[in-house]
């Protein structure tokens, strides 16, 4: 199939702008191919039958790097939604961790193997993905930053989500609190332009999300979310506005979707080829293997052995996991109450 | 001791949590420069600053996504939605969302907000003005509803629910607001949620209730004493949970069950009460456990008439109190 | 898919029976209404029929079991559905067959009723509704019986037996005692012991025996009677009566006609003990007192007091040569409301008998005796007979009890030729 899409590369010397070493580049990188091989690895186990739903991330690995990066890792809280695997491995959260959620095992650290694979709480890297109602994280982040405004901490929201979430009327009502009260939030759209069988026209009448961005007060930066380091710039600055009190920003990452919405999903029915030919056109692993290869800082012997390093730790976390117990039977009724009801016991 | 109304042992309740601890805040429609459309939280911004009194859009949802959010961060809130008849936009952060957190998430993170909202009718508020909706809440685990009837109640229930680690649905009766006096303890103290009270002790049957017929309950049962019986009255208080002990003792020791509220009939808390008094006090029934509640259509209607047949006054208490004493 | 035969229930008063003997085996086959097995109830062995056609699979119960009604005894692998309808063919001489009314039905001058006699009016009378749950709890905790609790007063909605009933009821019953401790195990039989084993009928003997003892405080009181001109009178006509009627003409029927004209003038000791009340029975039942060989029975003459003294004659022979014979069934003996034992036959004239639980009072007649007592200051020979009455001290004093003595006393002693039999 012929292609006529020219995908630009990424400006050459990109990164030095940004401050970033080859060191912090390659790191970025490898997160982006373990993301793809863990991926790869979790579609595999699903037609395996050992994973009951996979939520592929292929396409958006460049989007979710970069605005990690572009956060304050260490001290930022992040709601994300179910498409973020690149995000919580770049936040440092393991394969193996994220296998044991995919297996619903015990001891997987977000729910304990109650909600699909990383859906729950991770409070050790202020994660939360607490829904797989699409929009119901918006105000939740929202309120979240109004917490560390009246808390008077130097915290900022990064509430990720796709297209569809921008329908749903929880959203409007989240960015125009946000915007109300200059609440320190990062508002990141994934667009991949297709909320399952939902095609972007059918989704808005507007070709851009972005364009909301003024009716709710805040200024709206569109990025290509395939460069990493588009995105990671456009997200350090909305975290760097908002940490000084000027108020949320709404940064839309145009990217692609390359698999189907997950594994449940047959996309043939539904997309036609054209597009998805097109959109692995602009799948942002070598896209960004170019740029680095390019400014010298990867080799194909160092690519060969990231990826090599990546499929070792995937193929041993898998192993783990595939070990470990699932929950008791004997836990279903635990937690049901943080504070016990009824009479106060021995009074 | 100090007589309050309803409504002033609420804003005493949210004044001294308030005070106490800051990291309560309260949202809501009109709740700051306002007050409260029903003065709930009247002098609050004044007190406290906008920055925890917060006047919020007309977006229910939000009010209590935005709270769930705040209480992952730290913070305690207070949301209040301004007529339980504008709740339906809530149940997705409520009961989809806020209820479930703690469990699902394996006991990691819990979500300590209140919702509180003002119900039922007699008001002739109509049918976007009356609804009773604990009915579908109190199905919701992980989720707590409570219904005080009285002041001493209501600011104890309260202080308690603000206090409570787990989502509370904090419902107040709007007709109680300010025609039920009571004494109020200006001293600090809580009610566990959860816990029923008999609020009249008696032999002969078991009546059950919350919210304002709890207060017609009381009023049947002065005229039943006048013919001999002696009717038990027990205010459940907790809708969700029930106190199940309270239940089963007070119809062990009568045998006999009615249970009254406003809420339409089908599917009510009522269905709940008599369910566990057949399942587990079987074996001290000496009738037939009976309910006497609003009827199965959408609301009360704003006309009086429709509104007086609508509802369990206390002529109607007393005759289904009468008839069951004679079984 | 096997029948399961229940043992049905029968009697208002009986709730169990005992399996005495199986007459069908596993394997044998039975036609419907034909006997199953030999059920003691209330003493009175009755054969229970077939509820099927078909071949007996198991027995449930082995024999000597005691039963409650209603419990399944027997499964029996039912015969065939009936045969398709033939094949149209020349029509068919339509025939009719007599047939008897199943057992447990009779068939009365208007219509087909269930057997057994409706009980004597308990007041009352209509039907109550069911016994809510915690009354059955009460009951069963406190072994209420379904006779006692055919006495209890329900206060409730259509006389409906209520909680609070059941509770003052059981306050009144402090004067029984509770529940007798369970008999400590007999102890084994040594080498100079012979066991004999309880049939049934001893065994309902025994229960009953022990129960009035147990519940009723008895007194007793005894009066002579000089039946001189009776007995004259009686030795004249007997022989005539008894080629006459084919009945032999003892003392008791004349004993029952006084008994019966006696209780006509002193109700209460036609009665039952209640609880909290005496219950006067308006018939009157007359039981008999008889020595059947495998036990003491009471078959009742019902309504006696409507029978003429060779009526009663003829009653009383038919009763005991069934009870003799063991063909009582279960309307011979219930509904009794007071009891006539004649020990004298057994040559006493002395005897203290046991009240036949609940009836209030119980009457012997001793055997005629002829012996010199003082008549007008002289000694003359007289034909004495002595009866006594057992009576329940709760229901009745002394003084009811001496007049009605005196009344049965009048009246047996003013009887002779001028006492119509019929």
């Amino acid at each position: 199939m012929s292609d006529t899409l020219t995908i630009p590369s990424i400006a050459p010397g990109k990164h030095r702008a940004l401050g970033l070493n080859p060191e912090d580049l390659l790191d970025m990188y490898s997160k982006m191919v373990l993301t793809r091989v863990l991926d790869q690895r979790v579609w595999a186990l699903n037609r395996q039958g050992k994973v009951a739903i996979v939520g592929s991330c292929t396409g958006h690995e460049g989007a979710q790097v970069g605005a990690a990066w572009g956060m304050d890792r260490s001290r930022d809280i992040f709601f994300t939604f179910y498409r973020d695997l690149c995000l919580l491995l770049t936040l440092g959260i393991t394969p193996k961790e994220l296998l044991l959620g995919y297996m619903a095992k015990a001891g997987e650290p977000f729910s304990g193997g109650r909600m699909f694979p990383g859906h729950g709480v991770y409070p050790k890297y202020r994660v939360f993905n607490l829904s797989n109602v699409v929009g119901a994280q918006m105000t939740k982040a929202v309120g979240a930053a109004l917490a560390a405004k009246i808390r008077r901490e130097p915290t900022v929201v990064l509430v990720s989500f796709g297209d569809g979430a921008t329908s749903q009327g929880e959203w409007h009502e989240a960015l125009n609190f946000a915007g109300i009260h200059r609440l320190p939030v990062v508002f990141l759209c994934e667009n991949n332009r297709w909320a399952i069988s939902v095609p972007h026209h059918k989704q808005m009448a507007v070709p851009d999300v972005v364009l909301r961005a003024p009716g709710y007060g805040m200024p709206g930066r569109l990025v290509d979310g395939t460069d990493p380091l588009e995105v990671l710039q456009a997200v350090r600055e909305a975290a760097e506005r908002a940490r000084r009190g000027e108020g949320p920003t709404l940064v839309e990452a145009k990217v692609e979707r390359l698999m189907p919405h997950t594994s449940d999903d047959d996309d043939r029915r539904y997309r036609p080829r054209e597009d998805l030919e097109r959109a692995k056109a602009r799948d942002p692993i070598p896209r960004f293997r170019s740029y680095l290869m390019g400014e010298g800082i990867l080799t194909e012997e160092q690519d060969k052995a990231i990826w090599e390093r990546a499929q070792e730790e995937v193929d041993k976390a898998t192993d783990e996991a595939e070990k470990a117990p699932f929950p008791d039977p004997s836990t279903l009724l635990d937690h049901l109450w943080a504070t016990p009801p009824g009479r106060p016991k021995g009074g | 001791m100090a007589v309050k109304t309803v409504i002033e042992a609420i804003r005493e309740a949210m004044r001294e949590e308030m005070r106490r601890d800051p990291r309560v805040i309260i949202l809501g429609e009109d709740v700051g420069r306002r007050g409260g459309v029903f003065l709930a939280t009247e002098g609050f911004l004044d007190e406290f600053g906008e920055e925890r009194v917060i006047d919020t859009p007309l977006a229910e949802a939000s009010i209590v996504g935005i709270a769930v959010g705040a209480a992952l961060n730290g913070l305690r809130p207070i949301a209040e939605i301004q007529f339980t008849d504008f709740i339906w936009p809530i149940v997705n952060q409520l009961v989809g969302e806020a209820a479930r957190h703690h469990y699902a998430t394996n006991g990691q993170v819990s979500v300590p907000i209140v919702v509180r909202s003002p119900y039922g009718g007699m008001v002739r508020g109509g049918l976007y003005h009356s609804q009773s909706v604990e009915g579908f809440f109190a199905h919701c685990p992980g989720l707590k509803v409570v219904c005080p009837a009285t002041p001493y109640d209501a600011k104890g229930l309260l202080k308690a629910a603000i206090r409570d680690d787990d989502p509370v649905l904090f419902l107040e009766h709007k007709r109680t607001y300010r025609t039920v006096r009571g004494e109020v303890p200006d001293e600090d103290y809580t009610i566990p949620i959860g816990v029923a009270d008999v609020k009249r002790e008696g032999g002969d049957l078991s009546v059950f209730s919350y919210g304002l017929t709890l207060h017609y309950c009381l009023q049947a049962a002065e005229a039943l004493a006048r013919e001999g019986i002696q009717v038990e009255v027990v205010d459940l208080r907790t809708v969700k949970p029930l106190d199940k002990e309270a239940i089963l003792t007070s119809v062990g020791k009568t045998g006999k069950a009615l249970i009254v509220h406003e809420d339409n009939l089908t599917g009510g808390v009522g269905a709940e009460v008599a369910a566990i008094i057949a399942e587990e006090g079987f074996t001290s029934l000496d009738a037939p456990v009976r309910r006497l509640c609003g009827p199965d259509v959408p609301a009360m209607p704003f006309a009086p008439t429709l509104e007086q047949a609508f509802m369990p006054t206390t002529e109607k208490i007393i005759e289904a109190m009468r008839a069951l004493a004679r079984y | 898919m096997p029948v399961r035969v229940e043992l049905p229930h029968v009697g208002e008063t009986v709730t169990e029976g005992i399996i005495q003997k199986w007459l069908k085996q596993p394997g044998e086959r039975v036609k419907r209404f034909e006997p199953l097995a030999e059920v003691v109830t209330d003493k009175v062995t009755m054969e229970l029929p077939s509820p099927v056609e078909g071949v007996v699979v198991r027995h449930l119960v082995p024999e000597g079991a005691k039963v409650p009604m209603g419990a399944p005894i027997c499964e029996i692998e039912a015969a065939e559905a009936p045969p398709p309808a033939e094949a149209p063919g020349p029509p068919k001489r339509p025939t009719a067959v007599l047939e008897e009314p199943p057992p447990n039905m009779v068939m009365g001058p208007t219509g087909l009723r269930p057997r057994g006699e409706p009980p004597a009016p308990t007041p009352p009378e209509r039907e109550r509704p069911p016994l809510s749950p915690v009354v059955q709890r009460l009951i069963a905790e406190h072994g209420i019986t379904p006779e006692e609790v055919q006495r209890i007063q329900g206060t409730g909605l259509g006389g409906r037996i209520t909680k609070q009933d059941v509770l003052r009821y059981l306050e009144g019953r402090t004067a029984a005692p509770a529940p007798p401790p369970p008999p400590p195990p007999p102890p084994a039989p040594e080498a100079e012991e012979e066991v004999v084993p309880l049939t049934p009928v001893r065994r309902i003997i025994a229960e009953n025996m022990a129960r009035a003892a147990r519940e009723i405080p008895m007194a007793w009181s005894m009066v002579e009677v000089d039946v001189t001109p009776l007995a004259r009178w009686r030795e004249a006509i007997k022989g005539e009566f008894e080629r006459k009627e084919g009945v032999d003409l003892t003392f008791l029927p004349f004993v029952v006609k006084a008994v019966v004209e006696a209780l006509k003038e002193h109700p209460l000791l036609n009665a039952s003990w209640g609880g909290d009340k005496i219950i006067v029975k308006k018939r009157v039942h007359i039981g008999i007192a008889v020595a059947a060989p495998q036990g003491l029975v009471v078959p009742v003459i019902h309504n006696a007091d409507r029978l003429s003294i060779a009526g009663l004659a003829r009653a009383i022979h038919e009763k005991v040569q069934r009870a003799r014979q063991n063909r009582l069934t279960l309307d011979d003996v219930q509904g009794g409301t007071f009891t006539v034992n004649n020990t004298g036959a057994l040559g006493s004239v002395l005897s203290q008998a046991i009240i036949a639980y609940p009836q209030v009072a119980i009457l012997t007649t001793e055997r005629v005796v002829k012996r010199p007592v003082v008549v007008d200051d002289a000694i003359a020979i007289r034909s004495i007979m002595n009866i006594t009455v057992t009576f329940d001290h709760r229901a009745l004093d002394g003084h009811q009890v001496g007049a009605f003595m005196q009344a049965v006393k009048e009246r047996l002693e003013g009887m002779g030729p001028h006492t119509p039999l019929y």
